[in-house]
């Protein structure tokens, strides 16, 4: 990507620096050829009306190039691959941290292989942070109560600078890291050096420790949706709107239960806000997008599990 | 200041005629007149006052960033100090500076009237802006503010301690200070023009200033919504910008930027203003396609208010609406470029002359020239993700607000002078003075485009060391711009004593306000002028040289 955006920005700074050129140019040549010095006198010109329409389509359509070769960049680096790594960041005042779907987590350091999609599920505990690589080229605003993703393919190992680039207090400019960019093998042997659980399982041992488990049930119909499956899929809302369950979803579901009630449900889930930090929240959240892949139910009543991704999810209380 | 101002203690003059200067001597004649012009020089004052207050926290700022380390102050202290620059300079400076005191004083004269529409509103301008002014130095001498000048949620609403409330407040009265004088605009140009000054005659400076107050009146209303919005957020937890409240952070971004993107235009379109007038004058030409300049200030007054999610583009807001406001902000491009080939046009087949204002015309178009194309940088989408919020940013506004908007108002500054002052300026110094400030601020700004791109966050008091060459030059360009315009403070004060007396049109220009005596009496006109001519009529009027040598 970061080759891209210099390529696209090499064009910009040559088209820039032609202007420039010309305009200093034309000034410098017009300002020392009809100087008073020399004894001219003004010729009075109105205008004329073609040269300006010429030099305003002309430019149009030169910033038409800029706008559709920068949409193209922005495009690619606002769409995820679906099959990427992810990584959690967890941003606050003022540090960096970083949470492997392995387990591992690290703060102020990401570690990533070269050659694989990463995407990072961004959010802050406090106030507005910016995850920033400028050898990516990249920078995405980190936000409390939401997530924001990143992405990227790193090529070359090596340690990259991580800034945050939205002020963000006493010490904005103390809140940097590293991108740890490693072979894959080396990766693997990083990976490997500490057992710990993956995030996943955290969310699922939430899942019960919290009583999730009591009304989101797998086996039989309980007061809440099952929760299998339901990830990334269209939900059919209580006030007739359909939205996607994507992370966001989720997390507001946990947060703030009552905002999108899925159809045919009662707002009888209370707030987790305050309850559960950012962390255990993505791990939740890891949670109940790992049981998208696997469902775990075993037989029991399970309604109309979503088949297909066109069909709003619609499931009845019991 | 009274006496100061008062030319006829040491002029030659025979018989000192009565002007808006020597109207009254008393400080009371000063703190409750209504007259356009004294209010202009009341505004001259106080903005010069915030200027260099403004410019002082300046110097700190690029003399902490000298080195790497956090070294000068704390990393709070440093933190207060950009945000007290950035809202000195943006509220209390800029936005008003053009407007407030060459609008001020030249609107009425420009169109032959005898004031404003409503005199007194305007003094109350005046006073609300003092009452802002005062206000935020307060803060600043009891604490400061640590947001910076853009005040973002939930920073500013939940996480900081320091004095929110009250610096918005300031910025809230200051904000209807420049309501009142754009409402006064709109409504004297509608209704004050003399006979025969038709809209397709008036100075551009006029229809420069019209569409500066359109944006006033419709734009200020919603930061000083915001403001509120922010106090009562942080007084009483309301949710509207939380998130563990159910709301939006991303809001107050829209509303802040609503007002604050056009606000950029605020400042800017009143410079380009200015330049039509020198640009003109020291061609001896009449503007090239005046309708198109006057229609590019509308056309920037309209657009401005469609394109204030550029600076979202990172932020969290939806693909779609970043394609849309990134393809909104090339068409603002058109108008002003139209206005910089329409300026360089002028010059065809002109008779230029090289005075002080007329190198800061030139200033003008080229840091204008970089600072807009810059800004098609950030424009493009893919550029803008990697630069936004590094110092590539930082250099960009600062080379469209002050390479902009400082080097038009120098050059109108220096153009009127002997109209606000009856004295001439030292023409030799003050070229002098334009020379060090361009060169000391393309060595001050232009590095900051290389450490935006390189990776050098903005507002940032520690940095990596290999950013340290960069900040050095920048620094020592500072240096540079900062004798640019201490010189013209202390030549300009010297002139009012020292300085040649001017004739009434010492630049053999044309437009109303050099119809009439240098200083202007009271009542601007002793009687109402009548306009046959259409604007910039240099080829009805003799050029300079067959006139009064002075000012060379």
């Amino acid at each position: 990507m970061a080759s891209q955006v210099d390529a696209l920005y090499i064009y910009l700074l040559m088209v820039a620096g032609v202007m420039t050129a010309l305009i200093f140019l034309a000034v410098l040549v017009l300002a020392i050829k009809y100087r008073r010095a020399r004894g001219h006198h003004a010729q009075q010109i109105e205008g004329s009306t073609l040269l300006e329409i010429t030099w305003s389509v002309i430019p149009f359509f030169v910033m038409l190039t800029f706008f559709i070769w920068g949409a193209v960049i922005y495009f690619k680096e606002r769409t995820p691959p679906a099959d990427a790594t992810e990584v959690y960041v967890v941003a606050k005042q003022w540090m960096w941290k970083i949470e492997h779907m392995e387990g591992q987590s690290e703060i102020n350091e990401l570690h990533v292989p070269t050659g694989r999609d990463i995407k990072l599920i961004m959010t802050s505990q406090d106030v507005i942070h910016s995850f920033f690589v400028p050898a990516f080229r990249l920078k995405q605003d980190v936000l409390p109560g939401r997530y924001t993703t990143l992405w990227f393919k790193a090529t070359r190992p090596g340690r990259y600078h991580l800034f945050c680039a939205e002020y963000c207090g006493t010490m904005h400019s103390g809140m940097g890291g590293d991108i740890v960019v490693m072979e894959p093998q080396d990766y693997a042997q990083w990976m490997a050096g500490t057992a710990v659980a993956p995030l996943q399982e955290t969310g699922k041992q939430l899942f019960s420790a919290l009583g999730c488990a009591t009304c989101h049930r797998f086996d039989v119909q309980g007061r809440g949706p099952n929760l299998a499956g339901v990830y990334n899929k269209p939900v059919l809302l209580e006030d007739g709107r359909t939205v996607i369950a994507d992370e966001n979803y989720v997390r507001e579901s946990i947060l703030n239960p009552t905002a999108k009630i899925m159809s045919g449900f009662k707002p009888v889930m209370p707030t987790f806000q305050g309850i559960v930090t950012e962390e255990q929240l993505n791990a939740l959240v890891a949670y109940v997008k790992s049981l998208a892949q696997s469902p775990p139910g075993t037989a029991g009543l399970q309604n109309q599990p979503a088949t297909s991704p066109e069909q709003p999810q619609k499931m009845q209380v019991q | 200041m009274a006496s100061t101002v008062t030319p006829s203690k040491r002029a030659p003059a025979p018989t000192p005629k009565l002007n808006y200067l020597n109207n009254g001597h008393t400080l009371k004649s000063w703190l409750l007149t209504t007259d356009h012009k004294r209010i202009a020089i009341l505004y001259l004052i106080s903005v010069t006052v915030f200027f260099f207050l403004g410019g002082f926290f300046a110097m700190l700022i690029r003399l902490e960033l000298l080195t790497p380390q956090g070294d000068l102050m704390q990393a709070d202290t440093y933190n207060k100090v950009f945000t007290m620059h950035g809202m000195i300079m943006v509220f209390f400076f800029l936005i008003p500076v053009v407007p407030a005191v060459l609008g001020n004083f030249l609107v009425p004269l420009m169109i032959g009237a005898k004031d404003l529409a409503f005199p007194r509103i305007n003094l109350l301008s005046w006073y609300l802006y003092v009452v802002g002014g005062i206000l935020i130095s307060h803060v600043m001498l009891t604490g400061g503010v640590d947001t910076g000048w853009t005040f973002y949620s939930p920073f500013s609403t939940e996480y900081t301690n320091t004095k929110i409330v009250e610096a918005g407040l300031a910025v809230f009265i200051a904000g209807f200070s420049s309501i009142f004088t754009g409402l006064n605009f709109i409504v004297t140009i509608h209704r004050m023009r003399a006979p025969g000054l038709t809209w397709s005659r008036l100075p551009l400076f006029i229809w420069a200033n019209y569409a500066t107050s359109l944006i006033m009146i419709l734009g200020t209303p919603v930061v000083a919504i915001t403001i509120v919005l922010v106090a009562v957020e942080r007084l009483f937890h309301l949710g509207i910008f939380d998130p563990r409240l159910g709301g939006d952070p991303l809001l107050f971004q829209h509303l802040f930027w609503f007002y604050s993107h056009p606000a950029v235009y605020i400042m800017i379109l009143p410079s380009m203003g200015v330049v039509n007038e020198l640009i003109t004058c020291f061609s001896r030409k009449r503007i090239f396609g005046y309708k198109f300049i006057a229609l590019s200030s509308i056309a920037i007054a309209v657009l401005g208010f469609l394109v204030w999610a550029h600076h979202m583009f990172v932020a969290g807001i939806s693909l779609y609406a970043a394609l849309i406001f990134s393809f909104l902000t090339f068409f603002i491009g058109v108008p002003s470029a139209v206005k910089v080939f329409n300026w360089t046009a002028t010059l065809y087949k002109g008779s230029i002359s090289y005075a002080t204002p007329m190198l800061y015309a030139f200033g003008f178009i080229g840091l204008f020239t970089m600072g807009g194309l810059t800004g098609l940088f950030l424009a493009t989408l893919g550029i803008d993700v990697h630069v936004t919020d590094t110092y590539f940013v930082v250099a960009h506004f600062h080379y469209v607000m002050v390479g902009g908007v400082l080097m038009g108002y120098l050059g109108g500054l220096h153009f009127w002078w002997p109209k606000m002052t009856g004295r001439l300026y030292p023409e030799a110094w003050a070229k002098l003075s334009a020379l060090l400030v361009f060169v000391g601020f393309n060595l001050t700004f232009f590095p900051q485009f290389i450490l935006g791109y390189v990776g050098m966050p903005r507002r940032y008091w520690q940095y990596p060391p290999e950013f340290q060459a960069l900040n050095v030059l920048s620094t020592a360009g500072a240096s540079i711009l900062a004798a640019g315009y201490l010189l013209p403070m202390i030549y300009f004060v010297w002139s009012l004593r020292y300085g040649k007396i001017a004739d009434p049109n010492p630049w053999a220009a044309a437009g109303l306000e050099w119809k009439t005596a240098s200083p202007p009496p009271t009542f601007n006109f002793d009687e109402t002028p009548v306009v046959t001519w259409e604007a910039y009529n240099y080829d009805e009027i003799p050029a300079w040289e067959r006139r009064t040598p002075v000012a060379r």
